[in-house]
């Protein structure tokens, strides 16, 4: 435990650096607006980490979770625009609940046939995407056609303030969202037999198994509610954005996992904490976003993630170093 | 060669022994007779092979890359990012002035720096490769993330260096290589079927290929046996680098256009067939000859179901369901 | 009441061809220490993972407090008090002491919830009734390995163990660390917990033990209480053979350079100034607990270790090798103690695991030599009598004693000079340990080849090496040779180590 603390020092030492860095190049950065967006921005990426993260302390990882974001969300509301069903409960129900039954796939492949989470989840990735696509067409649901609670519910502000040049900016009432899946996964992790297992699990299968630790329910607890958070943070993103689109989260896997190992977690199982996760989240988006402050072309963007992720990973495989001789 | 081995049958020698090889074997006849019967006319039509053949090579010398690095238990999720870089960067090289102008003369020229535009191309792959290999053998990074990292770096830099839209204009000795033909067969098939026997030769005769067997099925015990093990991943790594680089000027050559963010669908597909193909996404087994065999049962599934009008969606669907139902099946094999 | 906490009577267990248990049957009252002896190989993993559910044997019966059971699993194992501590003690090193102690008993509770506070108080409980000082909230992967000991009892403990499996318990532990062990051990007789230690090392075991049951090759060869038992006797049972002193007593050129002389070898914090001197034709062997740095000797002269000497000669040359490649191109060869994850390639074929340490000798231009490779490894594979259809043959597929000539045969084709063993015999049946033995000597007497034998067999050393050196902490602490290098002698040397 304490090694993880000191971790999280670390990330976060890491984070108020980049902060000042970028502050001291673009005073805008500590500006009300861009602080509220950038919250903004991670609630979506933020609560898919929390997912990935716990697939990470099982030891496994998974690229499957934006096809499953993106699957939850355009079945959700496509069939709520079918059905003329307008709401919010149900359809989050029903997108968590389409994230459960992917997750409980991967997990029943990983588990019955003992083939490594990355392969199963590619696979599940396309099989997903496919007949998303393949059966329910590529067009975007937009603002026309979008349930109007769903979009009433995405758009609620927890406080406004008047900015600077006037402009009346909000800050999200998703953040809490947010922070109540962090702090459900916290007391998840930390405080239940079954987050422990994971822990345990994570740390040495074969020694899990001995303790008497389910693994099985184990793995389907991990990939069910990775699946859960993935179906859930899918529409909640729709709704923030005001659109369903099936194309949506191409690519996230990287920038997720980036920021889980960039939190902390080690890929080889075993540990990781909420709380460095989301400092992770944060700066990974808060780095992506402030590019255009730092006034560095956009097109950068992929590079930097992509430096990012080495150096990452470069310090955490030099902290997991395990002597292979 | 001493006589013994030459006395297996010279189908026995190309499958192996390999339970895995024989099973794909039986599933692509089967997909090609299932695909021929339901559309006689449409599907054993010459033109269909042809166009397959052109496809092909790109995505297979893909999926060879992939097995490669799957050998020593890793995997290389930036060989298409590679493969997109090399060829921008080619294409940039044509875009200069001064080679623009002497493409423009013809003759000689065109050839000359078709031939430079190669170099060009391969030099980026293996540089990339390099990349790679040091930062999973030397800095001990693991594959994935490394790779997942080193992806998103030559994306990014692909997209840095066209800006964003398609690089077009390649000369026509460069479209050649992906839309030509030599002696009556694709010119991206040939490139084909070369890097297949060669890296089958470097996987079967060569020490770098044995190494990379005996590191991917037990690392601690080759230190201890004395294999130089980073050096030996370095390498498969620069080859795969290099395989990728390949792969961007066929991809290039055949569709006269290179993008950052072009065949992004190829990455799944190379992992699936490699592990189809009957690799070991652990480590320590995986033949080209297998490999191969996937990719023909895979592209002709994918054809036949074109022909039947199924959206690319579905196949992309099915290349999916296919990938775990082959993962149930060699389990079960396994566990018998 | 039944006399007995739990019997196994009649068990066979097969594994495809192979009959690991055939009709044994053992029986362990409340509140002894029993002791389980035999050799690599002779079924006493397998009952342990029988009493302990993990396997169902297919004839054979398993009463608990008199009452059958009928198919036990490893959860109501746990529920009957039947706790087993593995070798590799099965804790989690990411996660704190506290929490390992608690974990099994939590999850057997069916508990949901992670208490916290319960935990630390019940770990600090059970580590103050062991009397042992153990920071609670530290990682268990910082303790060393008496401390992870320590934590697996407990944990036992904590989760109502009303018997207690060791499996080789004093491996890794200094004599002044078992002393300890057998104190709490003792203490937990006392409290009526029954221990069954599983070990092939009858010294310690003759100490604390009061009944024991001897298995050989799947069958129970011996049983009864312990005073009826000398070591001889114990030892005859386990073997089935009488020890023949055939003692190794080769002809020594004193005057031959020697193969390898080393002076004030230091492995930083580990080794600390080593002087060896290995002639052509000697067996030396070191003998020396887990942990005394004796495997670690054993790698930094085989270019592993960042290592520092006064002198490293080879065959009276001043070289020093860096790495395992220079070590090979000396003449070194080093055969680990672990030859699962350390030695072999399991799913290669025998032919691979002998060359692939030549295979850069093998080049012709680009390519391997085939031909030559085939040749090469037919002729080992004949001279190490490895009982396989062919040199195709999979390593995995072969029994422990083959493996471990695969090993020697790959060496062997290095051309080594200097042979490094490291626990040659451990996992291999008793005729095959003989063999090997006999290969050994062959290989130093005939072939003038220097070898270094490190072991936990006593017997081992004395009946093959001319001369030993015990180890400890870093240093050479005593030597033996001639008359002097008796087992008593050395046994004597290794339990005063503190």
């Amino acid at each position: 435990m304490r090694s993880l603390q000191s971790t999280e020092v670390v990330i976060a030492a890491v984070l108020v650096a980049v902060m000042v860095l970028i502050g001291l190049i673009n005073p805008a950065f500590w500006g009300v607006d861009n602080l509220f967006s950038l919250a903004k921005a991670n609630i979506v990426i933020g609560i898919m980490a929390l997912g990935v993260l716990l697939i990470m302390i099982s030891g496994g990882i998974d690229v499957s979770f934006p096809a499953i974001s993106a699957a939850a969300l355009y079945i959700t509301v496509r069939a709520m625009v079918a059905l003329d069903y307008d709401g919010v409960l149900l359809p989050f129900i029903a997108a968590s609940v389409i994230g459960v039954l992917l997750g409980a796939f991967n997990a029943f492949i990983i588990e019955r046939f003992r083939m490594i989470p990355l392969i199963v989840t590619l696979g599940t990735a396309s099989i997903v995407r496919g007949l998303v696509l393949g059966l329910l067409g590529t067009s975007i649901v937009n603002i026309n056609k979008m349930p109007k609670e769903l979009i009433a519910f995405g758009k609620q502000d927890l406080v406004t303030v008047t900015a600077q040049n006037g402009a009346t900016v909000g800050l999200t009432a998703m953040v809490l969202v947010y922070l109540g899946v962090a702090v459900v996964m916290h007391i998840v992790l930390r405080h239940t037999m079954m987050g422990r297992s994971v822990y345990a699990y994570g740390g040495d299968p074969e020694s899990a198994r001995r303790a008497g630790v389910n693994t099985r329910r184990t793995i389907f607890f991990v990939y069910c509610t990775a699946g859960l958070l993935a179906g859930f943070a899918g529409l909640l993103h729709s709704s923030m954005i005001w659109q369903a689109n099936p194309r949506d989260f191409i690519g996230l896997e990287l920038d997720v996992i980036a920021a889980v190992v960039l939190g902390g977690a080690s890929i080889f199982g075993g540990r990781g904490s909420v709380l460095g996760t989301m400092i992770g989240v944060f700066t990974l988006v808060m780095v992506k976003n402030s590019l255009i402050l730092m006034k560095v072309d956009t097109t950068w963007q992929r590079v930097v993630v992509g430096v990012i992720i080495i150096a990452a990973t470069a310090i955490t495989a030099w902290r997991d170093r395990k002597k292979l001789v | 060669m001493a006589a013994k081995a030459e006395r297996k049958p010279l189908i026995r020698r190309l499958l192996g022994e390999d339970a895995a090889i024989i099973q794909l074997a039986a599933i692509t006849l089967l997909i090609f007779v299932v695909m021929a019967g339901l559309n006689p006319d449409k599907f054993l039509r010459y033109y269909n092979f042809e166009s397959i053949s052109y496809v092909m090579p790109e995505l297979g010398i893909l999926c060879i890359a992939m097995m490669v690095a799957m050998l020593t238990g890793g995997i290389d999720l930036s060989i298409v990012a590679i493969a997109n870089l090399a060829a921008i960067t080619a294409g940039l090289y044509f875009r200069h002035p001064a080679v623009a102008e002497a493409i423009a003369a013809g003759g000689a020229g065109v050839v000359l720096h078709t031939i430079m535009g190669v170099l060009i191309a391969l030099t980026v792959g293996l540089a990339a490769g390099l990349l790679n290999g040091v930062l999973i053998a030397r800095l001990r990074i693991i594959p994935i993330l490394a790779t997942l990292g080193t992806g998103q770096v030559f994306a990014g830099l692909a997209l840095v260096l066209t800006g964003g839209p398609a690089i077009a204009g390649y000369p026509q000795a460069w479209t050649w290589i992906g839309t030509g033909k030599l002696l009556g067969i694709a010119a991206p098939f040939w490139i084909l079927i070369v890097v297949a026997t060669v890296v089958a030769v470097v996987l079967r005769r060569t020490h770098l290929g044995v190494n990379l067997m005996l590191i991917g099925t037990n690392a601690r015990a080759a230190v201890f046996a004395g294999i130089r093990s980073s050096r030996m991943i370095l390498y498969s790594y620069a080859m795969t680098g290099l395989m990728a680089a390949i792969a961007g000027i066929l991809l290039s050559g055949r569709t006269n256009s290179a993008k950052a963010d072009f065949g992004s669908s190829y990455l799944l597909q190379a992992v699936l067939i490699a592990v189809l193909g009957g690799t070991n996404p652990a480590g320590g087994k995986g033949r080209v000859a297998g490999v191969l065999l996937a990719l023909v049962a895979l592209m002709l599934l994918s054809s036949g179901m074109q022909i039947m009008r199924v959206s690319n969606f579905m196949i992309d669907a099915v290349w999916g369901a296919f990938l775990v139902l082959v993962i149930a099946i060699n389990y079960l094999r396994s566990s018998r | 009441m039944s006399e007995y906490l739990i019997e196994l009577k009649n068990i066979s267990k097969r594994f495809g061809g192979v009959r690991a248990l055939d009709d044994v049957s053992i029986a362990i009252r409340p509140g002894e220490i029993h002791c389980l002896a035999g050799e690599n190989g002779s079924g006493k993993s397998t009952i342990i993972k029988v009493m302990s559910g993990i396997y169902t044997p297919e004839e054979g019966e398993i009463l608990v407090d008199g009452s059958p059971v009928g198919r036990l699993d490893p959860i109501q194992a746990v529920h009957k008090g039947v706790q087993v501590i593995y070798q590799d003690f099965s804790l989690f090193g990411n996660l704190t002491v506290a929490e390992n102690l608690v974990l099994n008993t939590y999850l057997l509770e069916g508990a949901r919830r992670m208490d916290w506070p319960r935990a630390r108080k019940m770990a600090r409980e059970v580590l103050a009734r062991l009397d042992v000082k153990i920071d609670i909230d530290a990682d268990v992967e910082s303790l060393p390995a008496s401390g992870k000991q320590i934590v697996a009892i407990a944990r036992a403990i904590l989760a109502e163990a009303r018997l207690i499996v060791m499996d080789e318990p004093t491996t890794a532990l200094t004599r002044h660390e078992v002393d300890a062990l057998f104190a709490i051990v003792r203490d937990l007789k006392a409290q009526g917990i029954a221990i069954l230690f599983v070990s092939h090392k009858m010294r310690e075991m003759l100490e604390i033990s009061e009944r024991l049951t001897v298995f050989r090759n799947g069958r129970k060869v011996a049983e009864g209480a312990m005073r009826d038992f000398d070591e001889p006797a114990i030892t005859r049972a386990m073997t089935g053979l009488e020890l023949e002193d055939e003692l190794y007593a080769p002809k020594i050129d004193a005057a031959a350079t020697p193969a390898l002389e080393v002076e004030d070898l230091r492995v930083p914090g580990i080794v600390n100034g080593v002087s060896l001197e290995l002639r052509p034709g000697e067996i030396v062997g070191i003998s020396g607990l887990i942990g005394s740095g004796r495997t670690e000797l054993a790698r930094a002269l085989f270019g592993m270790e960042n290592a520092t000497a006064k002198t490293f000669r080879v065959s009276g040359k001043d070289v020093f090798p860096r790495s395992v490649q220079e070590a090979i191109d000396l003449g070194i060869a080093y055969v680990p103690e672990d030859r699962l994850s350390e030695g072999l390639f399991l799913t290669q074929s025998i032919e691979r695991n002998m060359v692939v340490s030549i295979l850069e000798r093998l080049r012709r231009g680009l390519f391997l030599d085939r031909a030559a490779m085939r040749d090469k490894t037919e002729q080992m594979f004949r001279d190490m009598q490895i009982a396989a259809p062919s040199p195709e043959t999979a390593v995995g597929n072969l029994s422990g004693g083959n493996a471990q000539r695969v090993m020697l045969g790959r060496w062997l084709l290095t051309g080594a000079k200097i042979l490094l063993l490291n626990g040659p015999t451990v996992g291999v049946d008793v005729g095959s340990k003989a063999k090997i033995h006999r290969i050994i000597r062959d290989l130093a007497e005939k072939e003038g080849l220097a070898v270094l034998m490190i072991s936990d067999d006593v017997p081992e050393l004395t009946g093959n090496c001319n001369r030993i050196h015990v180890m400890h902490e870093g240093r050479f602490v005593a030597g033996f040779h001639g008359a002097d290098m008796t087992e008593d002698n050395i046994n004597d040397s290794l339990k005063a180590l503190r």
